[in-house]
């Protein structure tokens, strides 16, 4: 049989209602490999083995009696964004290193309800900043295909927990490509779903405009069921959107003969090397060979993505991190002098160099006389590229590029430089900014290292990424490697 | 756009966030290269765009009942202020 910690999500679902093995023993499982690997990964800022324990004990209870749902007994991670009553949650940060949430994320309290079982909280770039999980106050994270390797980022700690299984799937957010990118570069399954599907209520907040929470996974079929049960209507976030939500399984299998999948043009023109394209040529090859039509299409735009983000993005996270004042709760620096001094130095000691660095970019193109040539230009420009996308969406079904210009590149190669670092999200950032749901998939290796390929859909159209993703693995062995250490 | 050592500080005092001399030399350096790279959006034609705030075209912002519905949890709130007196959060003095 199988070991454990290699089966996906939904063969542990049917070997837990088979009872071959119950949610203790599988999360025993997960805790004793956290315990042998963690200290070379740094995957995870915090452990909950007590709890986890439970958690699996109640849903063994629920199981036995007939009563679990599907996803009952499953364990997770959480990234340490999301909070979790009672549990640190520290979004990569000193300045929440002391932070105990008091009260569940939405996405974590659903989880709850379905029986999943948390093993703890992962690493991150701090705030979610970063495209490499250098920045977290709490170390980098390596990656299990090369531990000299970034994982990507910002949710770097997900990435690497699940792709040296000791996590059967974590969530993650996406701001920029913080869970596409990380998923290309540990060669797994990645979604980040439209705008406004899932409850940003207790994740915190970054860029609200674009933040989104999804999960990362070793197949599109697992995603496709963690996606469906934390999706859905919040009154608890002013921006949910009230719209049913389908049964992402139910579809998985449609056959994709016919489907119109447009190449973009600008992707494969603008820092792509030969030889990172190969991968994503020979999965756009399989495609073709399941009866998928390849359209090229240009979005003239899409090249502005980058400076766009970096107007709204750090505008917005300047006022989102302006509540952290060294008052109420937080980091508080000692002895301060007077009011200024308090908000100055518990800000400047409790935030790390590119959070500041974020923080400083917002605050000076939304002060006053900037605001019209930098914010303003930004939100005309954002909506440009949005509308290219809908044209596109007119002629093709999905898009499709690489998710990333490159594989994983070596820790502390790119932190000296920002720009190198921002340019790392250059094929991610379209779909942030018009709000569209996108996902990264497996689809080969350079020199040894996983590729990601990119699907971006319509508004709303997760049921069809998903659809076209688990296809594509159906007639693939990609997505079934694992890093030889961790087999 | 190129911003000096002051131009920094003075940006950083309006972000609230103490910075070393050093610290500011080197964002200077950085935030300039941000700025660079956000002159790219100077090569659109945006004469007749309307700004873009909302990522989904025609959501509205939802209104509910003027209706208290949280619970007063103060105290588990106030667990993770660092001062905390008789239910006030402890400030230095403000008024002289």
């Amino acid at each position: 049989m199988t070991q454990l910690h290699n089966l996906t999500l939904s063969e542990m679902a049917k070997g837990l209602k088979a009872k071959q093995f119950s949610s203790v023993e599988l999360t025993r499982h997960f805790l004793n490999r956290i315990e042998k690997f963690n200290g070379e990964l740094n995957a995870y800022i915090t452990v909950t083995p007590d709890m986890a324990l439970q958690q699996a004990a109640a849903a063994d209870a629920q199981i036995a009696s007939g009563k679990g749902g599907s996803l009952a007994g499953l364990p997770l991670a959480h990234k340490d964004i999301f909070c979790t009553d009672g549990v640190l949650t520290t979004c990569g940060s000193k300045m929440l290193s002391n932070f105990v949430a008091p009260y569940d994320a939405t996405v974590v309290s659903k989880f709850k309800q379905a029986g999943i079982v948390m093993l703890g909280k992962t690493n991150m770039d701090e705030f979610a900043m970063g495209s490499s999980n250098e920045t977290s106050f709490y170390g980098a994270v390596k990656n299990p295909w090369n531990l000299n390797k970034v994982p990507g980022g910002s949710s770097g700690g997900s990435a690497a927990a699940v792709a040296a299984r000791i996590a059967p799937a974590a969530t993650g957010t996406d701001t920029g490509g913080s869970i596409r990118q990380p998923a290309a570069l540990t060669s797994l399954t990645g979604i980040k779903p439209t705008y406004g599907r899932v409850s940003r209520y207790g994740m915190i907040a970054f860029a609200s405009s674009l933040d989104q929470g999804g999960v990362m996974s070793l197949s599109a079929e697992d995603a496709a069921m963690l996606l469906q049960a934390m999706s859905g209507f919040d009154e608890k976030d002013s921006t949910s959107v009230d719209a049913p939500v389908p049964d992402y399984v139910a579809t998985l299998n449609q056959p994709l003969k016919g489907l119109r999948i447009g190449l973009l043009k600008e992707f494969f023109e603008q820092g792509l090397s030969p030889e990172n394209a190969k991968p994503v040529r020979d999965a756009l090859a399989v495609y073709e060979s399941l009866g998928a039509q390849l359209v090229e299409v240009s979005l003239p735009n899409l090249p502005l993505s980058v400076p766009t983000y970096y107007v709204v993005a750090p505008a917005e996270c300047s006022s989102n991190l302006s509540r952290f004042d060294g008052v109420r709760f937080g980091y508080r620096c000692d002895s301060p002098r007077d009011l200024m001094d308090l908000y100055k130095r518990s800000r400047g000691e409790g935030f790390g160099a590119e959070v500041k660095r974020r923080i400083m970019t917002g605050t000076y193109v939304l002060s006053a006389g900037y605001y019209d040539a930098y914010y303003l230009r930004a939100q005309k420009i954002r909506r440009l590229i949005t509308d290219d996308f809908a044209n596109a969406f007119k002629q093709v079904d999905v898009l499709m590029g690489p998710t990333s210009p490159t594989p994983a590149f070596d820790i502390g190669a790119k932190v000296d430089d920002p720009i190198t670092m921002y340019l790392n999200d250059i094929y991610t950032i379209g779909a942030n900014l018009a709000g569209l749901p996108a996902m990264s998939i497996p689809c080969g290796f350079l020199n040894d290292l996983p590729v990601g390929l990119q699907i971006i859909g319509g508004h709303f159209s997760e049921a069809k990424l998903l659809n076209v993703a688990h296809v594509y693995q159906q007639s693939t062995e990609w997505h079934k490697r694992v890093p030889q250490r961790y087999a | 756009m190129s911003l000096s050592r002051s131009d920094v500080e003075n940006i950083a005092h309006l972000a609230r966030l103490s910075i070393t001399e050093s610290e500011a030399t080197v964002y200077a350096g950085s935030l300039s290269k941000i700025l660079g790279l956000v002159e790219q959006l100077n090569s659109a034609d945006i004469s007749k765009v309307e700004p873009m705030a909302h990522p989904l075209a025609g959501q509205v912002q939802r209104l509910r009942d003027d209706q208290v519905t949280a619970e007063d949890q103060h105290e588990k709130f106030q667990r993770n202020a660092t001062k905390v007196e008789a239910g006030l959060y402890l400030v230095p003095k403000v008024i002289e």
